[in-house]
């Protein structure tokens, strides 16, 4: 494995996917999903792209670079990048990041990275765990001209360049990538490390650069390309036919008897 | 504006034309008449005019071909530039993908090339009759919100939710012009090579196809559990599906994964035993025939989609209904 590399994660902040659907309520007014009592957290496809990179550090020495963009971020649940393991975390921080497309999102994200000069593999997420759009990673790679390669569930850094193996239906491909890369993890990578209480308390006052859009040089004055016109909670019109019974074992026969009146058993 | 013309749907091949792409097919054509346009189709491989020529039947004015060993099988380097080039000569107004394992590496890549926006994992695509633009409707927040898009910009690049689009039928009446599109692919462009393929699928009905599912969730508690659900699947007839913790957790392949990041399935028959029905989770099954679920609490989401309900501990009511379905057999 080849010492010295630089990696670079990128990190979203999102509230909490795994609150129930009632946390999630539906603004069709202002088009906004309002998230009701669930915390902030990093998006978890790149909690499993920051677990990637610290695994590559586990065997070698490489730096670990956090960048996560947005109009106002949580420290806490971003500092955690540091706690476990990363050596830097960079935040973008505007008022104009605010509700950025995908597009928009990787050009600001890729001179963050351009800023930052050296690197030999850039991770993201597979998809962000909001707006699902799942394109920023690709697009990052095709704004740099490097190569990309998606749904990784393992990615290891060889002296001559990357080995991914990824997702398919049906298994898994490893491909082999060149030095820099970039790749987008997906969870079956698996969980990201456990932070202690001390390793929290050790990075609580390390420093974290924030850099603005104008430190980036992005023109974000034009973004309104794709549109959303509309954003509504989903109906479900079903109603549920509970099985009644006296126990379970006459319960568990009449679920039997109903699916062969029904005919689909 | 008007410089954009045509419905272009990339073609999916895995041995015949997959069946997303008959979806994308029935779906562009009816996009295509609503704006009185051609349906075009690309497809991409080494070999491939007997692909080429059964297209023709299923629906487009036009099939473009791109044939070069160097596309034998799947790179997203060369893919992406072909593709780059067709758009280029054909300027279409939409370009529809499958919200695949190519799709969603081929898309993204696509639509930064052409410098326009991509919407992925579309439901439901409409045509806005005042404007001519694509209304595109895609499920965001893992499913707790739908959000419609419109892009300004052309191509309109989306990818489509497989099983969300009836497939168009084949019919042998139907003409249609197999145009070959020649490029040079020169072999620097290709960047990452795949060293090799391990399949990882289990024996049996693909979960895709499979008539009947049974799925277990974080509930059923351990592999043990597995084994009751593994029963009860193979005395139906079906296949064994999972939520995502059981995958995670190693007590199911990843391959039986279902919803959002795993596979969309529309069985006949969905049983979900111990699954609380994450919106993520829906997103993968909501429209099966009929759904059953079996779940300790009453007040689980899952219920909202199912069918049929059974409150309870799925210990206690699977041997019961294992045991009565054997007898009905
Ligand atoms: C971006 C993103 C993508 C995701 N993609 C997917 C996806 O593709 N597929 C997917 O499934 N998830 C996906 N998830 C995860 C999803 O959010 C949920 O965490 C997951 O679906 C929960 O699985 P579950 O219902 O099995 O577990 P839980 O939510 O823990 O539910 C377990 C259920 O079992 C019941 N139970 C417990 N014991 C018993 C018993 N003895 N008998 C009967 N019932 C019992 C409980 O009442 C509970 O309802 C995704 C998440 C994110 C953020
Ligand atoms: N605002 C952001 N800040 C940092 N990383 C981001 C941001 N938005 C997207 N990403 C990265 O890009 C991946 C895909 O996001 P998306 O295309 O929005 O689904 C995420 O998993 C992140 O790794």
């Amino acid at each position: 494995m080849k010492e010295g590399l630089n990696i670079i994660v990128c990190v979203k902040q999102v509230p909490d996917p795994e609150g129930p659907p009632s946390a999630f309520e539906v603004d069709s007014e202002s088009k906004k999903v309002i998230p009701k009592g669930i915390p902030p957290v990093m998006s978890p496809f790149d909690e499993n792209a920051l677990e990637a990179a610290l695994r590559i550090k586990d065997e070698a020495a490489c730096k670990v670079t956090v960048l996560s963009m947005g109009k106002r971020l949580a420290k806490p649940v971003l500092r955690k990048s540091l706690a476990v393991g990363a050596d830097e975390l960079i935040l973008l921080e505007d008022n104009s990041f605010e509700g950025l497309d995908p597009y928009w999102t990787a050009i600001t994200l890729s001179s963050a990275i351009k800023r930052i000069g050296t690197y030999d593999l850039v991770l993201t997420g597979r998809q962000a765990s909001d707006w699902n759009a799942a394109q920023v990673g690709p697009g990052i790679s095709e704004i740099l001209k490097i190569p990309s390669v998606t749904l990784a569930r393992k990615v290891e850094l060889r002296e001559d360049g990357v080995i991914v193996e990824r997702v398919l239906p049906n298994g898994y491909e490893v491909i082999k990538a060149p030095i820099p890369s970039l790749v987008t993890v997906s969870n079956e990578l698996g969980d990201l490390r456990y932070a202690g209480i001390k390793e929290i308390k050790a990075v609580q006052n390390k420093p974290i650069t924030t850099l603005c859009a104008s430190d980036l040089k992005v023109d974000l004055s034009q973004t309104d390309q794709i549109k959303l016109l509309k954003l509504y909670p989903p109906v479900w019109d079903r109603k549920c036919n509970f099985i009644e019974g006296q126990d379970a074992q006459e319960i568990g026969v009449a679920l039997a008897l109903k699916l062969r009146v029904d005919k689909v058993v | 504006m008007d410089e954009y013309r045509g419905v272009l749907v990339f073609c999916e091949v895995e041995e015949n034309i997959a069946p997303i792409t008959l979806e994308l097919l029935q779906v562009g054509r009816k996009l295509a008449d609503d704006l009185g346009v051609e349906l075009l189709t690309v497809v991409l491989g080494s070999d491939i005019k007997r692909i080429a020529d059964e297209l023709v039947y299923f629906g487009p004015d036009k099939v473009y071909v791109i044939d070069d060993p160097l596309l034998k099988s799947y790179n997203g380097d060369a893919c992406t530039t072909v593709l780059e080039r067709l758009c280029e000569a054909l300027n279409p107004d939409i370009i529809l993908f499958g919200q695949t394992s190519v799709g969603r590496d081929l898309a993204p890549r696509l639509s930064f090339r052409l410098k326009t926006r991509l919407t992925t994992d579309c439901i439901d695509l409409s045509i806005d009759q005042d404007t001519k633009l694509l209304l595109q409707t895609k499920p965001v927040y893992g499913g707790n919100a739908l959000a419609v898009y419109v892009c300004e910009v052309k191509p309109q690049i989306v990818t489509v939710r497989s099983k969300t689009m009836s497939p168009i039928a084949y019919d042998e009446n139907r003409k249609g012009e197999v145009i070959e599109f020649d490029t040079e692919i020169d072999e620097l462009i290709i960047r990452t090579t795949v060293i090799e393929k391990v399949k990882e699928e289990a024996t049996g009905i693909k979960l895709e196809d499979a008539d009947i599912i049974v799925s277990g969730g974080r509930g059923i508690g351990g592999p043990d559990g597995f084994e009751q659900i593994e029963e009860l699947s193979k005395l139906l007839g079906g296949a064994v599906g999972a939520s995502r913790p059981p995958c995670d957790l190693g007590w199911a392949p990843s391959t039986h994964q279902v919803g959002l990041t795993g596979k969309i399935v529309t069985p006949n028959l969905y049983i979900a035993v111990g699954i609380s029905g994450a919106s993520q989770h829906l997103a993968g099954m909501s429209e099966s025939k009929r759904i059953v679920a079996i779940n300790k609490d009453s007040k689980a989401n899952i219920f909202k989609v199912a069918h049929y309900g059974v409150v309870g501990d799925y210990k206690d009511i699977l041997p019961a209904f294992i045991k009565k379905l054997g007898e009905l057999k």
